[in-house]
């Protein structure tokens, strides 16, 4: 005990200012390899997420491309399958899962809350490793024969094909296990390192979508592990579970699957919608209309998420009282993502609106969920959904809401958020033609699905009958537009990283609290720990100081 | 109310599809409607209250009143949408009781019918106006999906176990056909084609289902045999590299095989590699990949026929 007075503490020693901008307080390639800060881990998992999102984005031009007329176009049909395979694999694993709640939230959420770092900042270094480490299981597939099971794997075609089935699956399962950390993660720091004064209902709305996220990702990933570990053991071991001719049941994973997969489709918009709050209130200058119901919206999808995976198989030959079941659950999703526009469009009813590139973001969000929600009723509804189910409406109902929600939502917020994190501004001109374009070309290229989907047109198809050619076509064209929307995006913000003027501390003027610290925020986030006296959005609370732009 | 050239919706062609394509329409007008509202509130909001100097945001109240509304008045609403689609699907999901049993066997990449009285046909079908059918569906492999636009119906081919779908046809000429499950290499190319014909044709057809249609060469039925049998899916004809061999040059040839051993392609071993394909598989190609066939001698003997003209 008496020793300790006399060494000095390592702390003061060897650790840099908690004042410091928290890019400059350490220099080097291992500052960032071992940090522990979690606006660094959330960085470099933004590089990451938006490399996958590029290699993504490639496979899909090329899936594009190739549909673009009948027959072959620039690939073989293994070749095609492969990709739209890769494509799937890549966007929801890679992409998608991470985007928001590892990218954003981890850089976001702890300094939203008031508090120094997340609760268990090893643990958080952690999960970005072994997303990494997973990747690497997937990449190695990718070189290696790829994957053309569809990013769906069912039985039993994942376990005749010869391709390259098992390292993708087992980098799915190591993947898992990032998603897993980050949520136990995320729910002990909001329950444990909220600063004085930050009670549950001031929460930013970001935060409670995250929770209801954390939750989910925590309940149902281990689902997916578990259910890929049983696939790789049926190919090594022959183990009969779903391979019909080994005694097993293919419907069987159909049921894991999607017990999985289907609350995983609100781990992606979940967050996104949770973006979309925090953009309207601080350009309408307005608290969220319906905070409480807003809130409790997204644990209600989280609850209902895990409800409703039989709505995937309504045509497999599962029993005709299931199929009743989960068509009368599935509809209940339509209940709490209704309460968000109604109250988003409220918000927007009396405020002091801005139309800045996040907020065209936002707004689009709005706009393109609502019909992917609404053609989820279609779906809903089972005698339509006999007939469009695996048909290119689905396609498009699923990317108006992953692609039209989520990346909308990732997007804006990257937009919104990005002046706080590297310290930069953008040019917002450039930024509106980039929006302009992304916005015309994802409507161009699935509006053209929809209705070639309705007619008929079935999914992962190589080839396709003349009538759809005309769809297709359109549809091709349309992903060039969006891929030079992102492409003009991609320029804006590699040019503000190189000459961008020096950002504000707040320069949207918003309430929030994560800009009333430095940008960039200084290592420990805030200069002192901040007391909470108003919510995120008390804008008639808050002082000018706090609303300056300067 | 739905025209048969709707925008949206396939040609109606069987019983039960005017009524899908209905709520189809009932809810695509609620969503345009619906859309329409949002879109023209958030156009107009934004214009109205875009940022002034001076004028600042009204603070949020509270209205529970329009909170509850809102989140629990849509519930009327879809279980409306429920219960319609619910009615519809089982109503179509129930087959007559005089309905025609057709076997329906899918198999990576092709699909086998067979009629009642055993007769059988690959990719082609043809059943009679106005009868009610019951497709009893299976696989020999992966999961298919059988899916009959025309009807709005579709239902897995799982392995392992029976599922069916049954409608009536009710327009003469044809329906597609096309596999919906995702199932490998060929699967944008496992189509068929159901011929709706008037029931005395329905009899012709099942009567000289073993004939060559008249007035062709056996070469040219056995071309058609050939795309018809989905053999095309696997075997080229103009050298290029598929699942199978190609048949450019095949007959006459003489064939090394996988155990090492060599077979000249004649008349056997072209007629036990249909019926037997397991039997002797061809160097550098797998064993899993080809299904037996059940054809008649005459239409082997078509097949080839066209094979000689492969040079
Ligand atoms: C009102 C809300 C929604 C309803 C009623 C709804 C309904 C449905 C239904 C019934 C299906 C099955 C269609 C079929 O395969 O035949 C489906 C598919 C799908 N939905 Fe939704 N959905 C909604 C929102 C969402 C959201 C928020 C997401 C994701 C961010 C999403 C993503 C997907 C995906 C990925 C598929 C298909 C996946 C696949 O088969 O590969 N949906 N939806
Ligand atoms: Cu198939």
């Amino acid at each position: 005990m008496g020793a300790a007075t006399t060494t000095v503490p390592r702390a003061q020693a060897h650790h840099p200012d908690p004042n410091e901008n928290y890019l400059k307080a350490e220099r080097g390639i291992m500052s960032w390899i071992y940090t522990l800060d979690h606006k660094r881990i959330g960085v470099m998992y933004l590089v990451s997420v938006l490399l996958a999102f590029l290699i993504g984005g490639i496979f899909a031009l090329a899936v594009r491309l190739e549909l673009f007329s009948r027959g072959k176009t620039i690939m073989d049909a293994d070749a095609y399958n492969r990709t739209f395979t890769l494509h799937g694999v890549v966007m929801v694993f890679l992409f998608i899962i991470p985007s928001v709640p590892a990218a954003l939230g981890n850089f976001i959420l702890p300094i939203q809350l008031g508090a120094k770092d997340v609760a268990f900042p090893r643990l958080n270094l952690m999960s970005y490793y072994i997303y990494v480490f997973g990747a690497c299981f997937a990449l190695y597939s990718m070189v290696n024969g790829a994957v053309d099971t569809g990013w769906t794997f069912y039985t039993p075609y994942s376990m005749r094909t010869t391709s390259a089935v098992i390292p993708m699956v087992l980098g799915a399962f190591i993947m898992g296990f990032s998603s897993i950390l980050t949520g136990v993660n995320f729910i002990a720091t909001v329950h444990k390192l909220r600063a004085p004064g930050q009670t549950w209902t001031k929460l930013p709305l970001f935060i409670w979508g995250l929770y209801a996220t954390s939750i989910i990702q925590v309940l149902a990933t281990p689902v997916l592990a578990i259910t890929l570990l049983l696939l790789c053991l049926e190919r090594f071991l022959g183990l009969g579970i779903f391979d019909p001719k080994l005694g097993g049941d293919p419907v069987l994973f159909q049921h894991f699957f999607w017990f999985y997969s289907h609350p995983a489709v609100y781990i992606m918009i979940v967050p996104g919608m949770a973006v979309v709050n925090e953009i309207i209130a601080t350009f309408s200058r307005r608290a969220i209309v319906g905070y409480m119901f807003v809130a409790m919206s997204s644990l209600a999808l989280a609850l209902l998420g895990f409800l409703v995976w039989g709505h995937h198989l309504f045509v497999s030959g599962m029993s005709e009282y299931a199929t009743m079941v989960f068509s009368a659950l599935t509809f209940l999703v339509a209940i709490p993502s209704g309460v968000k526009v109604f109250n988003w469009v409220a918000t927007l009813y009396k405020g002091s609106i801005r139309l800045e590139s996040p907020m065209l973001y936002a707004l689009s969000f709005i706009f393109l969920f609502t019909i992917g929600g609404l053609t989820g009723l279609f779906l809903g509804v089972l005698a339509i959904d006999v007939h469009l189910h695996d048909t290119y409406f689905v396609v498009a109902h699923f990317h108006y809401v992953m692609v039209g929600g989520t990346v909308m939502g990732f997007v804006g917020g990257l937009h919104y958020w990005w002046p706080k994190i590297t310290g930069k501004l953008f040019n917002e001109g450039v930024a509106k033609v980039a929006w302009a374009l992304v916005f015309i070309g994802f409507n161009v290229t699935f509006i053209a699905q929809f209705i070639m989907g309705s007619r008929g047109m079935p999914r992962r198809y190589y080839d396709y009958l003349p009538e759809y050619e005309i769809f297709h076509k359109v549809s091709t064209i349309g992903s060039w537009i969006l891929g030079l929307g992102f492409l003009t995006m991609a320029v804006m913000f590699v040019a503000s990283l190189i000459k961008g003027q020096k950002s504000t501390r707040n320069p949207w003027g918003s309430a929030a609290l994560e800009w009333q610290t430095p940008t960039p925020p200084p290592l420990a986030n805030f200069i002192k720990v901040p007391t909470i006296t108003r919510g995120p959005y008390d804008y008639h609370l808050a002082t000018e100081e706090e609303l300056s732009e300067k | 109310m739905v025209s048969p050239d709707n925008f949206q919706l396939p040609e109606q062609l069987s019983t039960g599809a005017a009524e899908v394509d209905d709520l189809y329409m009932f809810v695509y007008w609620f969503s345009v409607i619906f859309t329409a509202v949002i879109v023209a509130v958030m156009l107009y909001c934004i214009v109205k209250f875009r940022r002034r100097p001076g004028v600042k945001a009204e603070p949020v109240g509270h209205n529970l009143v329009l909170e509850l509304v809102w989140t629990f008045g849509p519930v009327i609403f879809i279980a409306i949408l429920f219960h319609l689609g619910f009615k519809v699907y089982v109503h179509n999901a129930v087959a007559a009781e005089n309905a025609m049993e057709i076997r329906v066997r899918g198999r990576q990449w092709l699909w086998e019918f067979e009629y009642p009285n055993g007769t059988r046909e690959n990719n082609e079908l043809t059943i009679p106006l106005n009868q009610p059918v019951k497709f009893i569906l299976s696989s020999d492999d992966v999961i298919h999906s059988f899916y009959v636009p025309g009807a709005r119906w579709k239902r897995d081919a799982v392995p392992g176990m029976y599922t069916n779908i049954s409608f009536t046809p009710t327009k003469l000429g044809n329906m597609q056909v096309f596999c919906a499950e995702y199932c490998g290499t060929s699967h944008s190319g496992m189509l068929a084609m159901i011929h709706v014909v008037t029931p005395e044709d329905f009899q012709k057809h099942l009567d000289s289902a073993d004939k060559a249609p008249e007035g062709k060469k056996p070469e040219e039925w056995g071309a058609e045999l050939y795309k018809k049998n989905a053999c095309n899916t696997c075997h080229s004809i103009d050298g290029s590299k598929m699942p199978g061999p190609t048949w450019k040059g095949l007959w006459g040839k003489t064939e090394s095989l996988a155990d090492g051993s060599t077979v000249v392609v004649d008349e056997n071993y072209v007629k036990e590699s249909i019926l037997k394909p397991q039997a002797k598989i061809a160097a550098g190609f797998t064993t899993a990949q080809m299904p037996p066939f059940t054809l008649k001698d005459a239409q082997i003997d078509a097949i080839i026929a066209y094979m000689k003209t492969l040079k």
